[in-house]
């Protein structure tokens, strides 16, 4: 039997996999026996040698990375393809929400946004009381865990405080599951301190929701707005990302002689290397995909062709940092050295000045968008985006300051997840304080574990510990996330560093 | 007045600091920035920061074993490179007098340049130490200057004791405190003498001073197997607090190994279950808050 078939045939046989899981696996391996979009030679051993990487998307790419519908659109019209009438009380537009998730597509086979859902369903709300929102809510949120089981699906609210995202935070830390991931647009003029804290109280529950920095993001994007989905991608409603490739600067720094010709020769290299693959896929998917032609989401307005930007991610900040540090002699390390932590400064400026600086047809507003990319379940001996490494993370304040000055650069999203001690349960005001100072001083976005929680995040999706344990034993896992979470506990040092549980994202060619 | 010492600088007080966190989650209410202070006038054996309680006398004997070369004698005195220091403690371990090379000397200024950077994520200050109250000059000015500066003025001030602290003293610093998380080692005056070498008639009577005044914080005892932990004990901490206000918030430690040196290494720890047990009784006497350990180590 040749390799593909071989492969196909494992993929079949694997006990830890169920019919769907399956399916998907299939569709992956089959795409990839497809050649790949062209590329000059350059750019080719770029990838080969994964100096630039194409984050396993697949040869042929036939869908959006992510896409970020705008639901409202469904909820005001209905649907003709889908046969929808527009819906008129809370439980229809809950159930044509729900109807219309199977129809959105990405790089894992389900949505990865399912909307700004307090905006969507208030409208919805009048006459309906307290008891029988938090209710149909905890239905909806059974359903989306159950149903569309992937971690990277993601929920937005805020930045008002109103009646369902409190249901919807009541709900998420009493029902503690994987699915859905969620997202609190925080605004300090608009959202209060009432709700901020009890975000920070559920981050103690259960390390969600995720806390965007909402006058940032929003002074990025235009009227339409955006969505935080996945792994804390920040990307246009109503479009998305066409795709994601990546840069590892560790591999870029060791390959060059010196800090200078790290950023005035190798990293400008490898960043037009990088933008060369993603046009090529980007062209791929606008010109010969027929995605856009043959999408009702596209006729009825759900999103627009042009609103897909293109993902720019660098990983690996704190190895090409401290290769650098290496080259001069320096022993400073990146997040506990002023003159390291000024490198890697130096560094984000630098990408965001040569992302900017590259051209790309079809993209939303014509160039990508410099985003610090959480890692792959398969990477080794590299630290997810600009984080600071396993196990040498300083306490959580200095770990902010640290890190704060690269968070005007990543407009797409820069994942970065900060583990508190258990102690910190005693103490949820601490959180709450953590959370307020770190958006005030500009952090783009706040995540937290609190250590010991059995739901943990590994890179900006959610695993259960306990479900780890349960695939490790061989028993097929319910939620696509698990075997992701199951390799990147097996392959990094994720689950036995100290506090911090992190590590390295997705399968390849799985998701984000 | 040599500045290891501590003392009054041409600008104000300086502090002998040991260590300083800009989170801590166990010193006070929310976030807090935390001065440990070097030095005490206590020798608990079950002490889990002893060598904060000493003050170098520059004998020089860590000096040989530092293997980074961060420490020097020069002119008699040990001096402290934190440049080259790796954080390994082998200077603490070998300290006859449960003294810090390591400590940093901080001005009024100097603590609120600190504050102001962190100010953001900070819900307030604690000072803690050692005993902290012995530098007391300092953490007078300190949470004075700290009250006085509007874009400072919204930290609480808080100070960790055990007790020692005389009344005329305290009136010197509670103006400019919030709050205070006091100790009481032990109820019987016997075996107080013996855990701390001090009697406990200054801590009792600084607990019901600070409740009185409404800056006692917090009450922490600390429960040791075979000491502590027995009804007696528990029963003299529900009568003192029921005297003080049963709302009085009560935290309950157990004695671990961690940090601990010398004898008490052969004690045992405290158990979980004796601790909830304890807390248990208070609570029936009507304690309303009985705090307890966050985490409980395997």
């Amino acid at each position: 039997m040749s390799d593909s078939l071989s492969q196909l045939r494992r993929i079949t046989g694997d006990p830890t996999l169920n019919f769907r899981q399956k399916e998907h696996a299939l569709a992956v391996a089959a795409e990839n026996m497809l050649p790949y979009p062209p590329l000059d030679v350059e750019t080719a051993a770029a990838l080969d040698a994964r100096l630039i990487c194409d984050m396993y998307e697949g040869n042929a790419p036939y869908k959006p990375r992510y896409v970020l519908p705008d639901y409202e659109v469904v909820l005001k019209n209905g649907s003709a393809h889908l046969e929808l009438p527009r819906p008129e009380t809370l439980d229809e537009a809950i159930n044509t929400l729900q109807i219309a998730y199977h129809h959105v597509p990405s790089v894992t086979g389900l949505p990865v946004f399912i909307g700004h859902l307090d905006a969507l369903l208030l409208p919805f709300c009048d006459g309906v009381s307290d008891d029988d929102l938090y209710r149909k809510i905890k239905l909806f949120w059974r359903y989306i865990d159950r149903v569309l089981p992937d971690a990277f699906l993601h929920a937005d609210i805020g930045p008002t405080d109103n009646r369902v995202a409190r249901a919807i935070l009541r709900v998420d830390a009493e029902l503690k599951q994987i699915a859905p991931n969620l997202t609190f647009l925080y605004d300090p003029e608009v959202s209060g301190e009432d709700i901020l804290r009890l975000c920070t109280d559920n981050i103690v529950a259960c390390s969600k929701p995720h806390i965007a920095n909402h006058p940032l993001h929003a002074a990025v994007f235009d009227a339409p707005g955006y969505g935080i989905v996945s792994c804390y991608n920040a990307l246009p409603l109503g479009g998305g990302a066409a795709t994601l490739s990546r840069v590892n600067l560790r591999k870029v720094a060791e390959a060059s002689d010196s800090e200078a010709d790290f950023l005035d020769v190798k990293l400008p290299r490898y960043v037009a290397l990088a933008a060369r693959l993603m046009r090529a896929r980007v062209d791929h998917l606008f010109r010969r995909s027929g995605f856009f032609e043959g999408s009702f989401l596209v006729e009825e307005g759900w999103i627009s062709r042009d609103r897909f930007t293109a993902m720019f991610g660098v990983f690996a900040m704190a190895e090409a940092v401290n290769h650098l540090q290496d080259l001069a002699g320096r022993p400073g390390r990146y997040g506990l050295d002023d003159a390291a932590n000024a490198i890697g400064h130096r560094v984000s400026e630098r990408l965001a000045e040569l992302v900017a600086a590259e051209p790309m047809e079809h993209v939303w507003r014509g160039v990508a968008m410099l985003h610090a990319q959480a890692g792959l379940s398969n990477d080794a001996g590299t630290t997810p985006g600009v984080r600071i490494p396993y196990g040498s993370e300083p306490d959580p304040v200095t770990h902010v300051r640290a890190l704060l000055p690269h968070h005007r650069h990543y407009l797409s999203g820069v994942s970065e997840i900060l583990t508190l001690d258990e102690t910190v349960r005693a103490n949820p005001e601490a959180v709450f304080q953590l959370a307020r100072g770190a958006l005030r001083m500009g952090f783009r976005e706040f995540t937290a574990n609190v250590a010991g929680n059995d739901l943990v995040r590994v890179t900006g999706y959610m695993i259960r510990l306990s479900d780890v344990q349960a695939y490790n034993e061989g028993k097929t896992a319910r939620t696509n996330t698990t075997s992701l979470g199951a390799e990147a506990a097996a392959q990094t040092p994720i689950l036995n560093r100290r506090p911090r549980v992190v590590g390295l994202e997705l399968a390849a060619g799985a998701g984000a | 007045m040599p500045l290891s010492d501590g003392g009054v600088a041409a600008d104000g007080p300086v502090a002998v600091v040991s260590r300083l966190l800009t989170w801590s989650v166990v010193d006070g209410p929310g976030n807090r920035f935390v001065l440990f202070l070097q030095g005490c006038n206590y020798r608990c054996a079950a002490c889990h920061n002893p060598h904060t309680m000493g003050l170098c006398d520059h004998c020089g004997l860590c000096v040989p074993g530092c293997p980074s070369g961060a420490l020097t004698m020069k002119d008699g005195k040990v001096v402290h490179d934190p440049d080259v220091c790796i954080n390994c403690d082998a200077c603490l371990r070998v300290c006859p007098r449960h003294a810090n090379p390591m400590v940093r000397h901080l001005s009024v200024a100097d603590v609120l340049a600190l504050l102001r950077e962190n100010a953001a994520f900070l819900s307030g200050i604690t000072v803690s130490g050692g005993e902290a109250t012995l530098q007391l000059d300092f953490i007078a000015a300190l949470f004075a200057a700290v009250k006085a500066a509007p874009d400072l003025r919204h930290l609480t001030c808080f100070i960790d004791s055990n007790g020692h602290l005389g009344a005329d003293k305290w009136a010197k610093v509670l103006p400019v405190t919030d709050g205070v998380m006091a100790d009481v080692k032990a109820f019987d005056p016997v075996r107080h003498r013996r855990l701390t070498r001090q009697g406990n008639v200054r801590p009792l009577a600084s607990a019901r001073l600070l409740a009185a005044a409404g800056k006692l914080y917090e009450l922490r005892f600390l429960m040791i197997p075979g000491e502590t932990d027995d009804a007696d004990e528990i029963a003299a901490l529900a009568a003192f607090v029921t005297e003080l206000g049963l709302k009085t918030r009560v935290r309950l430690n157990a004695f671990q190994h961690h940090g601990v040196r010398g004898t008490a290494l052969a004690w045992p720890k405290m158990s979980r279950q004796g601790v909830e047990a304890a807390a248990a009784a208070l609570r029936a006497a009507g304690l309303q808050t009985v705090a307890l350990p966050a985490v409980w180590l395997p």
